[in-house]
């Protein structure tokens, strides 16, 4: 190599390098844009908000008592779906919901940390006692979907597996006419 | 001048012996939840593994192979005998003592937590004790790395610190600061409870605490590599660094901006609100910056090399690289591996793609792909570099490092593509066993096997590699020289203060971590009535 050669190559070997910085600051600039974008329009993003309730006490009042738990048809047509995690089952241990529905499900753990994922979709979050888990979802098929607890629990984890069925509309609002807070446990 | 070998070895030996047990026990989990292997009657036994394991991998073995590492670049590129041996001897005893007390309540089962803790689960008291003697083992290092720069400095004022020291001070530096969140953790939450001094945790608050060690000790893992990158595979394959300057700024960019990110782990938690989850995803962005300018740079002193040996052409350099040259076979493994690796890093702190793969088989394969893969080969060939060296012995089975080196290579990709093809299918982590009989389940079936067999070739290879390191201590002697890290293309002979200095990038460190993670600790912790009973493990 010549002494020109090397001086060539080094003026080369710089360029490249200041393209390839302006490259790598362009593409996270533009990942940041693009989280902030689909965050603002709500296209999808992580729990906003920060709500409190105590493991102790939610089976004597408030939302997460026994008899609230399941799905509700609420007055707008959108559906409410409350559920508690506990070693090692979910309660309800099947969730119904119609398809082609704006659902809120709204759940929180009774003991340790676990953690909700329906398989096939991209609902995925964490129950963290003492806190209120709030998930905005919509099913575009119906079927039976899988819903294991995503968090380890103790012991029995691999043995947390839940349902969710998702069943045409008009037969979710015929079941739903009843009132009260449907599940499919046992069907 | 290696002149404290027996120290540096025992820190590697210490290292290679555990992770060699631990990753027995990896293989034994991939097989046992597998469809070839058979139902566990006691699933308890799986979390016994599985925390210790973790315990081991995550905290015990890279931080053994930093601080021996640490060591030997203090004393080589300093050109300084090491100064506090005495102490760097207690911080390894800790460590022993620390390792050994951890471990008895896990085989016993009375701490089945795993090694991210989770409570309001809680363990034998001893568990969390073991862990904390480990990490002040590792403090004492982190003094004596800057007690000893400080020496050099002493003796030679205004000089450029050699590369390798700057960056192995800012690991240490880094490694103080990000095992602060664990330590609160455990100081102020767990401990107590463990203790029987109370009896209820905030377990948000602890997830939060978790997340600002959680992430930042990727990059403690990550700094052995690194600066193997920087200073040892130039030298090694018969190039120069391309840029000093380039380098100390990567360094530099990993101490600051490494840590202020940790609540991406947190994107699917309720108790973090969506600012914060989204200014930490940003910061997450910015921290692949000094990442791809290090891809930039090592392959420009790469392509240094292969030029020197007469490479020519675009791409025809690439043939004329020392291919049988185990340290240029382990840094382009790693870089396969950093490349899909950090792909899939991308997605996991994205804002919104997180929710699809949170806490699936896919994130075990993506840090296993990372660590396991990009980082650790290069421990191996750090190894193998300073083996002679430290023993005054030839390793010469070289086609038996290489191979040793394809089959982890190859182990790995075997183990982790198709986890995280399972992860996409929605598989949950850390099940004892997966009901295969299910047909929702069935169709991961073939992945699991598949990994399960990559598993056991990746425990071929790390046996391979422990056989090695232990036929270098008998081999014949030979005189290996001193020590030697890479020359710049430029070497420098002034650097400016703040690429030769720590301070400045310390403090904007900790201030952005206090900025970060201030706020969000403050009000967990003023939040009234989000303590829930802890619930204890393996007590009964």
């Amino acid at each position: 190599m010549s002494a020109e050669d090397t001086h060539g190559s080094a003026e080369v070997a710089a360029r490249v390098e200041r393209r390839w910085a302006t490259v790598a600051v362009i593409i996270i600039v533009m990942m940041a844009l693009l989280a902030a974008f689909a965050g603002i329009h709500r296209a999808t993003m992580p729990q906003p908000r920060v709500e409190t309730t105590d493991p102790s006490r939610i089976h004597l009042s408030g939302e997460f008592v026994e008899s609230n738990l399941g799905s509700v048809l609420e007055a707008n047509g959108n559906v409410t779906v409350r559920a508690i995690g506990q070693q090692y089952s979910f309660t309800p241990a099947c969730i119904v919901v119609p398809v082609d529905t704006p659902i809120t499900m709204r759940a929180t753990s009774a003991d340790v940390v676990h953690g909700i994922l329906i398989q096939g979709t991209n609902v995925n979050t964490m129950l963290v006692p003492g806190y209120v888990s709030e998930q905005l979802m919509r099913f575009t098929r119906t079927g039976d979907y899988l819903m294991p607890c995503q968090e380890f629990c103790s012991f029995g984890h691999e043995g947390m597996w839940g349902k969710v069925k998702v069943i045409d509309k008009t037969e979710f609002a015929d079941r739903a006419k009843g009132g009260g807070r449907l599940n499919c446990v046992g069907q | 001048m290696l002149a404290n070998r027996k120290l540096i070895l025992a820190h590697f030996w210490l290292a290679f012996g555990v992770f060699g047990i631990a990753l027995t026990l990896g293989a034994w989990q991939m097989f046992i939840r597998s469809p070839i292997g058979t139902w566990l009657s006691n699933p308890e036994l799986y979390y016994r593994s599985l925390t210790a394991h973790g315990t081991v991998m995550g905290y015990v073995f890279p931080t053994l192979v930093a601080m021996g590492f640490g060591y030997a670049i203090s004393e080589s590129a300093l050109e300084q005998r090491l100064v506090g041996v005495r102490w760097a001897w207690t911080g390894f005893w800790l460590i022993v003592a620390g390792a050994i007390m951890a471990m008895v309540p896990v085989v016993l089962g009375r701490a089945s937590v795993l090694y991210t803790f989770y409570p309001p689960l809680i363990g034998n008291v001893f568990y969390y004790l073991g862990v904390v003697l480990v990490v002040v083992g590792s403090w004492i290092w982190v003094a004596l790395m800057a007690i000893n720069l400080r020496v050099w400095r002493r003796a030679h004022p205004g000089a450029p610190v050699p590369l390798a020291m700057f960056a192995n001070v800012a690991g240490s530096y880094l490694w103080a600061w990000t095992a602060v969140g664990a330590a609160l953790e455990l100081l102020l939450q767990i401990i107590p409870v463990a203790a029987g001094l109370k009896a209820t945790i905030d377990a948000g608050l602890a997830r939060v605490f978790f997340s600002w060690t959680l992430h930042a000790i990727v990059y403690f893992w990550l700094m052995p590599t690194y600066i193997a990158y920087y200073t040892i595979v130039p030298r090694a394959i018969g190039g120069r660094v391309y840029s000093d300057s380039m380098a100390r700024i990567s360094f530099i960019l990993f101490l600051v901006v490494a840590m202020p990110i940790g609540m991406h782990h947190t994107f699917a938690d309720p108790q973090v609100g969506a600012g914060f989850k989204f200014i930490h995803s940003a910061f997450t962005a910015l921290v692949a910056l000094p990442t791809l300018l290090t891809v930039f740079t090592i392959c420009a002193s790469v392509e240094i090399a292969a030029r020197l040996r007469g490479g020519r052409g675009m791409f025809g350099w690439i043939r004329a690289l020392p291919w049988d040259n185990p340290m240029m076979l382990a840094l382009a493994f790693s870089f396969v591996m950093l490349g899909f690796g950090g792909a899939g890093g991308l997605i996991n702190m994205s804002y919104q793609l997180d929710a699809s793969i949170h806490n699936t088989q896919w994130i075990t394969g993506h840090f296993h792909l990372i660590f396991g893969g990009a980082i650790v080969i290069m421990y191996f060939a750090i190894a193998y570099d300073l083996w002679p060296h430290l023993t005054g012995r030839e390793l010469i089975d070289l086609r038996l490092i290489r191979t040793q080196l394809w089959l982890w290579f190859v182990g790995m990709i075997i183990t982790t593509f198709p986890w995280h093809w399972v992860g996409i299918l929605g598989m949950p982590r850390r099940m004892a066993y997966f009901d295969f009989g299910d047909p929702a389940i069935a169709p991961q079936a073939l992945s699991v096997t598949f990994s399960a067999i990559g598993g056991f070739i990746l425990l071929a290879s790390g046996i391979m590699f422990i056989v090695i390191l232990a036929r270098g201590m008998r081999a014949p002697q030979v005189d290996a020289g001193p020590y030697r890290f890479a020359l710049a293309v430029h070497q420098p002979a002034t650097v400016p203060v703040a690429l030769n200095t720590h301070a400045l990038w310390v403090a904007l460190m900790i201030v952005l971590t206090l900025t970060n993670y201030g706020y969000p600790i403050v009000t967990l912790a003023l939040t009234e009535g989000t303590s829930v009973p802890a619930v204890y493990v393996g007590a009964q």
